[in-house]
């Protein structure tokens, strides 16, 4: 089997004395589709956080592409962020920035690429994302679909090898949540390498190569959707799939 | 015509170039404090706890002292002391610029941290910097949001000016007091310094009402028009 693409080792973090992560360890491959499910609290985004070291762990450690990140060295650090796309839950995009230049100012400010070239990407990034008519709107101006579908493009324009999604739809209004699942669907489809926490768990098991179930900053169980939420082992993996089955319908 | 308003009329040219002496005193003290004013922001904001407590004498310390005191202190204390030959137009410069840079130095905190946390978050996500996030991210908006605190800035720096008349500034307020001794028109020449002060404090907080305008971003509300 080839060499993971991101390995995550025993990451802890702890606030004061409460300790939110306990020793999480993960592999991923090329492709891999991960789903982090739990209940809030679980620990599922501060997993995601402290992978691209947004939330610095208090033990751990990280390789991408079998090199090991040491966030300690900025350099390192911010060469490897680059290569980690991140969607936030509520968008995060930058306000005063037009959806264009949301997607560009990474390329031009970060990679150092020229202006021209970099709108280019960025104009093609959108159109990827479904919105080739919106590129000149700000923010405030576009829908909550619209808004994570630019955070997107604006990660895809750094051309992450893998891409981090934090409960990417649980800010959206139901009926937008459609248009981005689309767009994830076909990330995943292109053999995007993907970590991602959601509570949609019937998108999750159409597309999830494992789930990762969570709580109390620990991984509990972990398998196919298939064994996950038809045959856990555990008693609170159960528990949870089939409270969440009933909220959010079937998982097929 | 009365003799009041030839007293005016005659001084008005007087008054007039007094004025700008008032503003060139202001614009250089608006902008030294916001040269100095939004790093003090920054490191107040995300800045190591002792650099933060430095910025926090700082600020004390020139918010505390009265302005009179510090001009006082500067240009017959300080300059003295230290042997320098600065003019009492270039010490008003500085000594208002420094205070201003305490004041403004609280606006842009107040509007840094006024910003949703996120975007922060995500520009670090992309590989920024701390120092390129808070360049290209925080304080463009930072910047925009600080507007109307910093019309308050110039109106009080504005009529803060007037006390650099005890130094021998020539500005409007100087000019206005030795003409008034001379003439004993004083009534109809205090009057005409007000409003000039009036009429500059309109203009400026009118020009940046419309900058305000012009930088806001697009689909946000304007509140109130």
């Amino acid at each position: 089997m080839a060499s993971p693409i991101l390995r995550i080792e025993n990451v802890s973090k702890r606030y004061g004395k409460k300790d939110v992560l306990k020793g999480a360890s993960l592999t991923v491959h090329k492709g891999d589709l991960k789903i982090l499910i739990g209940p809030s609290g679980a620990g599922k985004s501060t997993l995601l956080q402290c992978i691209n070291f947004l939330v610095k762990p208090d033990e751990g450690r990280i390789w991408l592409e079998d090199q090991e990140v040491h966030y300690a060295h900025k350099r390192n650090l911010y060469a490897y962020r680059q290569k980690v796309g991140m969607i936030f839950q509520d968008f995060n995009l930058f306000d005063h920035l037009n959806a264009l230049e949301n997607v560009r100012i990474g390329m031009v400010k970060v990679k150092g690429m020229a202006k021209a070239e970099a709108g280019e990407r960025a104009v093609m990034e959108l159109e990827r994302v479904g919105l080739k008519d919106h590129m000149q709107k700000y923010p405030a101006q576009l829908s909550g679909g619209q808004k994570q579908r630019v955070s997107i493009a604006r990660a895809l324009a750094m051309d992450p090898k893998v891409m981090l999604l934090d409960e990417p739809t649980s800010a959206l209004d139901p009926e937008l949540i459609g248009e981005v699942h689309a767009v994830i669907r076909d990330l995943g489809n292109n053999g995007m390498t993907m970590i991602m926490a959601t509570h949609q768990i019937g998108f999750a098991s159409s597309l999830a190569s494992e789930i990762i179930f969570m709580e109390d900053g620990q991984i509990l169980e972990r398998g196919t959707p298939e064994k996950i939420f038809f045959q856990a082992e555990n008693a609170r993996t159960k528990e949870f799939c089939s409270k969440i089955t009933e909220l959010y319908g079937e998982t097929r | 015509m009365p003799e009041s308003l030839i007293a005016i009329k005659d001084a008005l040219p007087y008054l007039l170039q007094g004025s700008l002496v008032t503003l060139i005193v202001v614009a250089g003290a608006m902008a030294l404090g916001l040269t100095i004013g939004v790093p003090l922001a920054v490191g107040q904001v995300y800045g190591h706890p002792a650099l933060r407590r430095v910025i926090g004498v700082y600020v004390w310390f020139f918010r505390g002292i009265p302005l009179l005191v510090l001009l006082f202190l500067f240009y017959f204390g300080l300059c003295t002391a230290l042997d320098i030959n600065l003019t009492a137009f270039t010490v008003a410069i500085i000594v208002l610029g420094l205070i201003s840079s305490a004041y403004q130095s609280q606006i842009f905190r107040g509007a840094i941290l006024s910003l949703p946390e996120g975007q922060f978050k995500a520009a670090r996500a992309l590989g920024m910097s701390d120092l390129k996030a808070i360049s290209f991210i925080v304080l463009p908006q930072a910047l925009r949001l600080s507007i109307p605190g910093w019309s308050n800035e110039y109106s009080i720096l504005l009529k803060d000016s007037a006390v650099t008349y005890a130094l021998g500034v020539a500005e409007i307020m100087a000019r206005a007091h030795f003409v008034a001794t001379r003439t004993y028109q004083q009534l109809p020449l205090y009057l005409a310094a007000g409003v000039i002060f009036l009429v500059l404090t309109y203009l400026g907080t009118r020009g940046l009402r419309m900058l305000e305008e012009k930088v806001r971003i697009p689909g946000y509300s304007a509140h109130g028009l």
